[in-house]
């Protein structure tokens, strides 16, 4: 069974391997950081968000200062797909920021039907319901 | 101590020990916060008139009854307080009217309420109920009404000031009620109650532990005089206590008729029902989510007075029905800075993200977060001591409003039901105009613009966020109305509510744009702005699952010139638009300039311009996911330049037609796949040339690196280590002292030499 964990991770539980949705790469083991899985780019975070004042003129120029923020971005090495960004100080060693327990994950969906797509409730349709059901 | 107690000890008789204690008992030097109150919020034990009532046969529908009739009087009293208040948080819906048990537990907030200002009350309520309501100088009796604003006793920070009466029935306590407003001033050194400068506790104005000001359901006009007399805004102190003292009395004129009604034991039953039911709920979510840890961190950039670099340090563990957030490992507290939190502030904060971001659709109570331990460091940013400042704990207490979204995010993931859809970062700084002085009516005044409510709301993972439409901590305030507050104010707005094109989350769902404000100040005696915000050199709102952060803000200011001559004269060289503004630089004679968007008070000429955005909302997914024809819209409604949609989001098109080319989208989005996998590394090959064993030398870095029970404070040679446990506040230099040395430095330098 496959666990998706987020937008663009899964776990295969039958495999215990971090996947990616998009490719179906298998990454890494799922006990272990699923970043070593991953290649990683230090980006440039003036790329992203880019200086909008004339540098000549100003030092403030709403782009990050790269002395003070690293953006590291996380691809997937089979289809490139950008699976996390993380947002840290040069030199800060990256968070390994999902450490499931595999064995609880197991026994957790043991009887729960395999996930299907998640009904995401629209707060659009939920407001509209809400107004017919006080029309009357 | 404890050897001297027992020598003590040893040398009395029981009697007079108990004469001893009798007299300690009695005789406190001072009442301050009691870390009993103020380190536990959990909900408490049931009462014996409780427990025996949700034990007996209940009717469900009497009780649903009741708590509609309770969410209609609350409803009716946010707005009594929203049209009569004089405080620019209430007219915009800073507000909130709340209900609480017999023992103080927070049961409902009104509907439209600002959930963070009630989730504090039940602090001070405490606090009345253990010490007031025994003591026979103070005593609690029917017709009273408490004020409160000291955080240190349980608020989120001394500008928001509350009532809190006790309801009585047939002679005893059956629940309590509160209004709270965002008032503004309260006689801090800056105007407007949000004082960046404040250096000590001393600095921050009217400090209130629960105190009686109304008897007999009228305020004593002595106690009155003293508050108005120690704040700028008299007017505002006498009209705004009169508010929230008649919201309170309208509360409870409505909760007795639920009594006369419904009987008094449906109104207990409801009123503990709510937060019960809440709290089973809560652990029956956290029971679906799947067991792990999560860790985060945030970056704040600053202090408000200086640049330095906090840790907001975040690992959230879940394990069944238990949830453990740990904020070890943060900055310690800032001795001499006003951006501290206490832990309560925090804990409310947090609760809120769950109610906001997390589970909107629970019933608004402090349930939510009952089941839920933190783990903290005292004396550290986000567990300060008594001593240290705290009126502008929003800077990390925005923070808190985000961080456990994104944490949170990666345990519902997997969720089978979704309560909301996952959500990235709402924008999380209080930018705004803080402003103060003599207005145009001849009244000294100081307070905030509403536009802390217009931040950018965060992507969600299946819709764009929405533009400048909530705070962080809120979700129906309002932004204010231009005209009304000209006819108040000498402030005019030479733009507003300009989208901030390119200052965004992007992502394959974008963040929410914030606006640009452009202002000036007219007609005053005397006229100042100040401005609370980091995030201007780190982005404060980090994205989701591949989506970008907001970007950092810069403020803008053009000075030495009056633009109102400017626009008489050559009105065409002022454009009504920050970034051409500053980069033409067209207003012969003018200063301009760019800063960090943290500004402590600051004079102001008459047509003298200041600039600021609010801020965005974070992104999410992967840019090369975003549909073309999303991006497409984004050109169409000038959100975004040409530049971004190409560089950023890889979309091919016709610039005159903006008409899609879908093939060669596709085409230039799967280049830069090729490109990504040819410019990343292996992580193992990336973290061994890139991480370093300690934070940069050169940097004033707060907070651990990679183990979160070593905790740095400083940079270079002045850089301390100091072990979990063992954490102490650092005080920071004053900043022009700082500079002074700087530019001694210079002189000696240039001068060497010459003799
Ligand atoms: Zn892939």
């Amino acid at each position: 069974m496959k666990i998706p964990m987020t937008e663009y991770l899964a776990i295969d539980l039958d495999r215990e391997m971090w996947e990616c949705r998009c490719c179906g790469h298998v990454i890494q083991s799922a006990r272990e950081n699923y970043k070593k899985g991953l290649l990683v780019y230090d980006r440039n975070p003036r790329e992203i968000h880019k200086p909008l004042l004339d540098t000549t003129k100003y030092q403030r120029s709403f782009a990050p200062d790269p002395a003070w923020c690293a953006l590291l971005e996380y691809y997937c090495p089979s289809c490139g797909t950008l699976v996390e960004t993380e947002y840290t100080v040069p030199g800060h060693p990256p968070l390994h920021d999902m450490e499931f327990d595999i064995d609880a994950l197991r026994a957790q969906w043991k009887d729960r039907p395999a996930p299907a797509s998640v009904e995401i409730p629209d707060d659009d349709e939920r407001i509209r319901k809400l107004r017919e059901t006080h029309a009357h | 101590m404890g050897h001297t107690d027992n020598q003590m000890k040893a040398a009395l008789s029981a009697d007079e020990q108990a004469l001893l204690d009798t007299f300690l008992e009695e005789n406190s030097l001072f009442y301050g916060p009691d870390p009993a109150i103020m380190r536990d919020h959990h909900i408490g034990p049931r009462t014996e008139v409780e427990d025996a009532l949700l034990n007996s046969e209940l009717d469900p529908h009497a009780l649903n009854l009741v708590r509609g009739r309770l969410h209609a009087a609350l409803d009716e009293t946010y707005d009594m307080v929203e049209q009569m208040g004089t405080a620019p948080g209430a007219k915009w819906g800073d507000l909130v009217t709340a209900v609480y048990t017999a023992t103080g537990d927070l049961s409902s907030i009104s509907p439209k309420g600002v959930v963070v200002f009630s989730g504090v009350c039940h602090y001070p309520l405490k606090f009345i109920a253990k010490y007031w309501a025994h003591d026979p100088t103070v005593g609690l009796r029917e017709g009273d009404g408490f004020i409160h604003n000291d955080s240190r006793y349980g608020n989120i920070h001394n500008t928001d000031q509350s009532m809190i009466m006790p309801v009585f029935h047939e002679g005893e306590v059956i629940c309590w009620v509160s209004s709270t407003i965002h008032e503004g001033e309260n006689g801090a050194c800056e105007p407007g109650g949000m004082p960046a400068a404040a250096e000590s506790k001393w600095d921050e104005g009217l400090k209130m532990p629960p105190f009686r000001i109304v008897e007999n359901n009228q305020v004593r006009r002595d106690l009155l005089t003293f508050l108005q007399n120690s704040v700028r805004d008299p007017k505002l102190q006498y009209e705004d206590v009169k508010v929230k003292l008649h919201a309170c009395l309208r509360l409870i004129e409505r909760i007795r008729s639920v009594i006369a009604e419904y009987g008094k034991e449906n109104l207990i039953a409801c009123l503990r029902k709510n937060i019960e039911d809440v709290d089973v709920e809560v652990r029956r979510r956290i029971r679906e989510m799947p067991d792990g840890t999560v860790r985060t961190h945030a970056f704040i950039d600053g202090t408000l007075r200086e640049n330095v670099l906090i840790k907001y340090n975040l690992t959230v563990t879940v394990k069944g029905e238990h949830m453990i957030l740990d904020v070890r490992g943060s900055s310690p507290e800032f001795t001499n800075r006003s951006i501290n939190t206490t832990l309560a502030s925090l804990k409310t904060c947090i609760a809120t993200a769950y109610l906001l971001y997390i589970w909107p659709d629970l019933p608004h109570n402090m349930a939510c977060f009952s089941a839920v331990e933190v783990l903290s460091d005292e004396n550290s940013l986000l567990d300060s001591s008594f001593d240290a400042p705290n009126c502008m704990s929003l800077i990390p207490l925005f923070k808190s409003f985000t961080l456990p979204t994104i944490a949170l995010a990666k345990f519902m993931y997997s969720c089978p039901t979704r309560y909301t859809a996952i959500y990235s970062s709402h924008f999380n700084q209080p930018y705004t105009f803080i402003y103060g002085g003599v207005t145009q009516h001849g009244e000294v005044t100081g307070n905030f613009c509403a536009d802390i409510n217009g931040n950018g709301g965060g992507a969600r993972e299946n819709r764009d966020g929405e533009h400048a439409v909530a705070p962080c901590f809120g979700y129906m305030c309002d932004t204010g109305e231009q005209e009304l507050i000209e006819e108040e104010l000498p402030v005019l707005r030479l733009v507003a509510q300009h989208l901030t094109k390119d200052r965004v989350g992007f992502g394959k769902y974008r963040g929410g744009l914030g606006y640009e404000q452009l202002i000036t100040s007219r007609d005053a005696g005397f006229w100042g702005f100040m401005t609370g915000g980091t995030g201007s050199l780190h982005p404060s709102a980090y994205g989701l699952f591949g989506g970008y952060a907001s970007p950092v803000y810069t403020l803008c200011k053009i000075r030495e010139v009056n633009v109102f001559d400017t626009l008489k004269t050559d009105p065409r060289s002022f454009k009504f638009d920050l970034v051409e503004l500053m980069n033409e630089q067209a207003i012969p004679g003018a200063k301009y300039g760019a800063y960090d968007m943290g500004m402590t008070f600051e004079p102001v000429q008459e047509g003298e311009v200041y600039m600021i955005c609010q801020g965005a909302g974070a992104g999410y997914g992967d840019v090369l996911d975003r549909d073309p024809n999303l991006v497409i819209r984004d050109l169409e409604e000038d959100l975004i330049s040409h530049e971004t949609a190409r560089a950023l989001y890889h979309v091919v098109y016709d610039t005159d037609s903006l008409v899609l080319d879908v093939e060669a989208t596709r085409a230039a989005r799967a280049a830069e796949r090729e490109s990504r996998k040819r410019r990343g590394k292996p992580f193992d090959e990336f973290v061994a040339e890139w991480v370093r064993p300690e934070p940069p030398e050169d940097l004033p870095y707060y907070g651990s690196w990679d183990d979160p029970t070593r905790i740095y404070a400083g940079q270079g040679a002045g850089r301390v280590v100091m072990q979990r446990g063992a954490v102490q506040g650092v005080m920071m230099p004053n900043p022009k002292d700082v500079r002074i040395a700087e530019l001694e430095a210079q002189l000696a330098a240039a001068t060497a030499g010459r003799g």
